[in-house]
């Protein structure tokens, strides 16, 4: 990919991480790494976002607010899980409040390993979470044009036409 | 009576970097109640320490926050080591309180920026992460990790520092010292802020003391309380005055924190000049038998870690009491009174960290 088509905009929830990853993320977003040039934003209404991006892991108190931020998105969307608690459930997989990962939970498209997850790595899984993004635009079904579309193409041409004879 | 209207805040709320739940009881414009709810980032990690020996567990105890992680394993092994009555090497108690006030500047910076964003103010919250970058640099090139280090073991630190990185690390602190009294300034002097922090949310003196409120929330409402001043790691041999305002409302708050930052740079200069030569950790056998109540200042508070062990490789009990917590009472009743647009910035006054507070 040598640029991006689109602006891509994030939500991002903390499941039940220690905060670590959740402040490299912010830090993502801030003039050191500054991913707003590429037109990533963070956004807080799930209606406005084509990345999720969770940290931490799933367990019984946010299990509802996963799936309902996950279930609010529109269609393409991506979940990208970031840190090796929200892979697999890290440190506290053992914990007895911990399920696991988030893929227990809604299908997770890129993994982002790390304790703390590097805001290089962040990155990184965003922009390969737009290739997945792009793929998955594709395969969606092509919204219909204006029937009348190609009328308005001819006589577009035919004014051309007159112009450029002119002008020879 | 007016009527009254229940509205939510959070889990997922843009102005907060992690879940909490608020139900906002309105009257009109004005909040007249706030019940917290707790326990979207519970992880029960208290309990790992059955399946954790107490050496390892410094890791987990690390991960209870990644903003104040440094002083979580500081406190727990300073625990460990007063159950087992180690004396630790004096340059590795000097090298923790470094990092300490490193991690102390790094979350301010980042209250900073979240308390002003809290409010649109966007290019101070830039500003502040900005220069946040420098502090995590200096702790990412002396313990190899940005916002999570782990450095501590019990018996020292792991890692020692060159003493041509220290003077490098005292350079680069003068330096960023007068960038931030310009980032200070604004929170304390600007006619902007002062509009929207003299005297919202005010907490009395009395009231901060019985409902419990600790480090910055206390020291704002005028109560002089403060663990570093109880002389654990290296803090007894060093000259330094908690900072305390009284005044009690958003901008006092504001204030100590701001104010703090400069204490943090004075502890670092003080601790470069006086740090002695020797080793930084020593062997360590044997297991804890007895309990201990390992108290720390971290930047949102006092955090209290209480050990329990009865001679084995694995620890009979782990407790932790962190600041947030305690700090949710006095939250409660800060809030009753304020206007809904101020509630944000209320709430980012008592800096809450949640993955702390429910562990």
């Amino acid at each position: 990919m040598t640029y991006l088509a689109k602006s891509p905009w994030i939500i991002h929830y903390d499941a039940s991480s220690c905060n670590g990853c959740d402040i490299e993320i912010l830090a993502c977003l801030t003039p050191m790494y500054d991913v707003e040039r590429f037109g990533i934003i963070n956004t807080g209404n799930p209606k406005h976002a084509d990345i999720f991006v969770v940290t931490g892991s799933v367990n019984e108190a946010n299990r509802e607010v996963i799936l309902n931020i996950y279930n609010q998105m529109p269609d393409p969307k991506v979940v990208v899980a970031v840190g090796i608690c929200a892979c697999s459930g890290g440190v506290f997989r053992e914990c007895y409040n911990v399920a696991g990962g988030i893929d227990k939970l809604i299908p997770v498209d890129v993994y982002v390993p790390g304790c703390a997850a590097r805001p290089e790595s962040i990155i990184d899984g965003i922009v390969t979470a737009l290739g997945i993004l792009e793929e998955k635009r594709s395969k969606m079904p092509v919204t219909p044009r204006r029937p009348d579309f190609r009328e308005h193409v001819e006589y577009h041409h035919q004014d051309k036409h007159r112009h450029t004879g002119g002008a020879q | 009576m007016s009527k009254q209207i229940t509205i939510p805040f959070g889990p997922q709320h843009p102005v907060l970097p992690d879940p909490i739940h608020l139900d906002l009881v309105l009257e009109d414009e004005t909040v007249v109640d706030a019940i917290p709810t707790i326990g979207y980032v519970h992880r029960g990690l208290e309990k790992l320490v059955e399946k954790r020996e107490y050496t390892e567990y410094v890791f987990i105890a690390e991960r209870i926050c990644g903003i104040c992680s440094f002083i979580h394993s500081q406190a727990y092994v300073q625990g460990v080591e007063q159950i087992m009555g180690l004396e630790i090497p004096e340059r590795a108690q000097y090298l923790r309180t470094i990092w300490g006030e490193y991690s102390r500047l790094h979350s301010h910076l980042l209250w900073l920026g979240l308390f002003a964003d809290s409010m649109g103010f966007e290019s101070v919250f830039m500003n502040s992460w900005r220069l946040r970058e420098h502090i995590l640099d200096d702790l990412e090139a002396t313990t190899g990790g940005r916002v999570i280090q782990g450095v501590c073991k019990v018996g020292g630190v792991k890692k020692d520092i060159a003493p041509e990185k220290l003077d490098e690390m005292l350079k680069g602190l003068k330096t960023l010292e007068h960038e931030l009294a310009e980032l200070t300034d604004v929170f304390l002097f600007d006619s902007s802020m002062k509009h929207r922090l003299k005297g919202v949310g005010k907490l009395a003196k009395e009231d901060a003391y019985y409902l419990g409120a600790v480090g910055p929330t206390a020291r704002g409402s005028g109560i002089d309380i403060d663990m570093r001043s109880t002389g654990y790691a290296a803090f007894g041999k060093i000259n330094f005055k908690p900072v305390v305002e009284h005044d009690g409302d958003c901008y006092a708050r504001c204030a100590v924190r701001a104010k703090e930052m400069f204490t943090s740079i004075d502890i670092i200069e003080q601790c470069i000049k006086k740090i002695p030569d020797g080793p930084v950790d020593m062997k360590v056998t044997g297991a804890p038998d007895g309990e201990y109540f390992s108290r720390a200042e971290q930047p949102r508070g006092e955090v209290i870690h209480y050990i329990k062990g009865n001679g084995k490789k694995n620890l009979v009990r782990h407790r932790v009491r962190t600041p947030t917590f305690t700090n949710i009472p006095p939250l409660v009743t800060l809030l009753k009174g304020v206007e809904l647009a101020d509630v944000p910035v209320v709430v980012l006054t008592i800096d809450p960290c949640i993955g702390c507070a429910e562990r």
